[in-house]
């Protein structure tokens, strides 16, 4: 016992270093994870375990990752609004990026691989048949908020604008979600599961946001 | 008294600052990779699909207790034929799930012997036919047919089978008779994609009798010489070439000749996307996608679809008069 109190306090550990923050395994630990699937494609194209048609196969997966991660890229706010969670705000951007890295990966599969660059069909495609418009609109929004995820848009556009620009997460991640709908033949269970789980997420973010504007039109009044 | 151990001589100890980021080190690699793990792992969970089965181990169709298998070439393609392995684990057939893999994986349940077809509406034999009393008919003839998917894919399959025509005519129809219904069987044990409300269970697809009369359509019950595996809809399926694929119905339990067009399952489904003559044509498009062009499995670039997938000289005289655009 005595030796225990004559004992020099313990050294606390040094202060963490810059780079270190809490979390800081987060952001690589989700970067490594999220080309899980890229690589198992690899792999399987390597062995011809994609199947019998593996175009198709390669262009449903990308698509099916790209839109998990939005999916994931809009319950952020919701969980920390919610539950008070702040680990998920920190890694909205890379969630985001990873999201169009899929779902551009998707595109330039259906442009290359599926038709070949064939500009009339994917013309057609496009003009004509909803699934693949509202698919195509998607990506199209979503590329200004790739390009201005850096820090320094933020600092440029400045934060109010451009956090009003990325609000357009919102309904690129619908038409997204409309788009996965809209593809399947008969079966809407799969699509539909990440819809109502996006329809929830999207219900708790205008929910905050009216109830936001309420307050603060009280307060002003 | 418990003897301490000795002190490590100090060349031994790590310097402490060494000692914390060692173990910050250590601890944010295992945190890395626990990441990476959970991420990964559920994200491969959701979006991957298990390589497909290997092709199933069919048993060879008894020909020696069959009539002779006859050789007639006229309507057969020259085109390279699909492998027996994707023909048997590429399949659309729902009653055993949705993905492609799936039918191969969950078919091995059904079980085709014994198996009875009942012919019954307006034909002057109504009857229920065992079928292996069936097989004993015909002679069994190998065809060579594109089979175009309304997907827009295609494969060249060698099936083996009789003309519907020869079993048409040997039932005897009565002259009300202006159709012909066939029904898949019903029973969500063996199917388990039963249990869900996909489709109106069971399958039911259907021709105009002079469509079924036609030389190229075929009552198959294998393929590359062997029995029809379970997802090619053994033990007896319809394959009617020019017709999007899945008019070819499967795993048939009952022939009904009727004065009515019957109600088609997908076109119950989904009107506008499918109608009842489903015929291949690349002029009209399926509302969602074009079926100008289709790509071959096996094959890196798109072909061009042809009208009635290639067999108009045979069939278009069949819709003389009809408007193209009806014929989806």
């Amino acid at each position: 016992m005595a030796v225990a109190t004559e004992a020099e306090p313990r050294p606390a550990p040094p202060a963490r270093r810059r780079g270190s923050a809490p979390y800081g395994w987060l952001k690589p630990g989700i970067l490594l994870g999220a080309f899980v699937p890229v690589a198992s494609m690899v792999q399987r194209a390597a062995s011809g375990g994609l199947g019998a048609n593996p175009i198709a196969e390669v262009e449903n997966e990308l698509g099916l990752a790209a839109l998990i991660f939005l999916v994931a890229a809009t319950a952020c706010t919701p969980f920390r609004r919610l539950f008070g969670w702040t680990w998920p705000v920190r890694i909205r951007r890379e969630l985001g990026l990873i999201a169009f890295f899929y779902a551009l990966t998707h595109f330039l599969t259906y442009l290359v691989l599926d038709q070949f660059f064939d500009w009339g069909a994917i013309a057609a495609d496009i003009l004509k048949r909803p699934f693949i418009t509202v698919g195509f609109t998607a990506l199209v929004l979503l590329t200004p908020l790739a390009i201005t995820s850096t820090n320094s848009w933020v600092k440029r556009l400045g934060f109010k604008r451009w956090q009003r620009l990325h609000w357009l997460l919102y309904p690129a991640v619908a038409l997204a979600a409309v788009h996965f709908i809209w593809r399947v033949k008969a079966d809407i269970r799969q699509p539909l599961t990440y819809a109502l789980i996006l329809a929830a997420l999207l219900a708790v973010r205008l929910v905050l946001y009216l109830r936001k504007r309420y307050a603060a039109g009280e307060t002003l009044s | 008294m418990r003897r301490l151990p000795k002190d490590s001589p100090s060349s031994e100890i790590t310097p402490e600052p060494l000692f914390w980021r060692r173990r910050e080190f250590m601890k944010n690699a295992g945190l890395i990779g626990g990441t990476a793990l959970v991420t990964g792992g559920s994200l491969q969970w959701l979006v991957g699909k298990s390589p497909p089965p290997d092709a199933p181990d069919t048993p060879p169709l008894p020909i020696a207790q069959l009539p002779s298998v006859a050789q007639h070439g006229q309507y057969d393609t020259a085109e390279p034929l699909n492998s027996f392995k994707d023909v048997s684990t590429y399949n659309n057939y729902y009653e055993f799930g949705l993905d492609k893999g799936d039918p191969s994986d969950n078919a091995s349940g059904l079980r085709t012997r014994p198996w009875t077809i009942t012919v019954e509406g307006e034909v002057a034999n109504p009857q229920v036919i065992d079928i292996d009393t069936l097989l004993q008919w015909f002679p069994l003839e190998e065809r060579i047919y594109r089979m175009r998917c309304v997907e827009a894919w295609s494969m060249v399959v060698p099936w083996l089978g009789f003309q519907l025509s020869d079993l048409v005519k040997r039932l005897e129809p009565t002259a009300k008779a202006k159709f012909i219904e066939f029904t898949t069987l019903f029973d969500p044990k063996q199917m388990p994609g039963q249990r869900f409300p996909v489709l109106e269970w069971p399958y039911v697809e259907g021709l105009r009798l002079d469509e079924a009369l036609s030389p190229l359509t075929m009552m198959v019950v294998g393929l590359y010489g062997k029995m029809l595996p379970n997802q090619n809809g053994a033990p007896l399926r319809l394959v009617v070439p020019w017709k999007y694929g899945f008019k070819g119905i499967k795993s048939i339990v009952k022939i009904r000749f009727t004065e009515q067009q019957p109600r088609t399952s997908w076109a119950l489904a989904a009107p506008d996307e499918y109608g009842f003559y489903a015929n291949v044509n690349p002029a009209v498009d399926h509302p969602r996608w074009s079926q100008a062009t289709e790509r071959r499995i096996g094959e890196l670039q798109r072909r061009k679809t042809l009208p009635f997938n290639g067999y108009g000289e045979w069939v278009a005289d069949l819709y003389a008069g009809m408007d193209p655009r009806r014929l989806y």
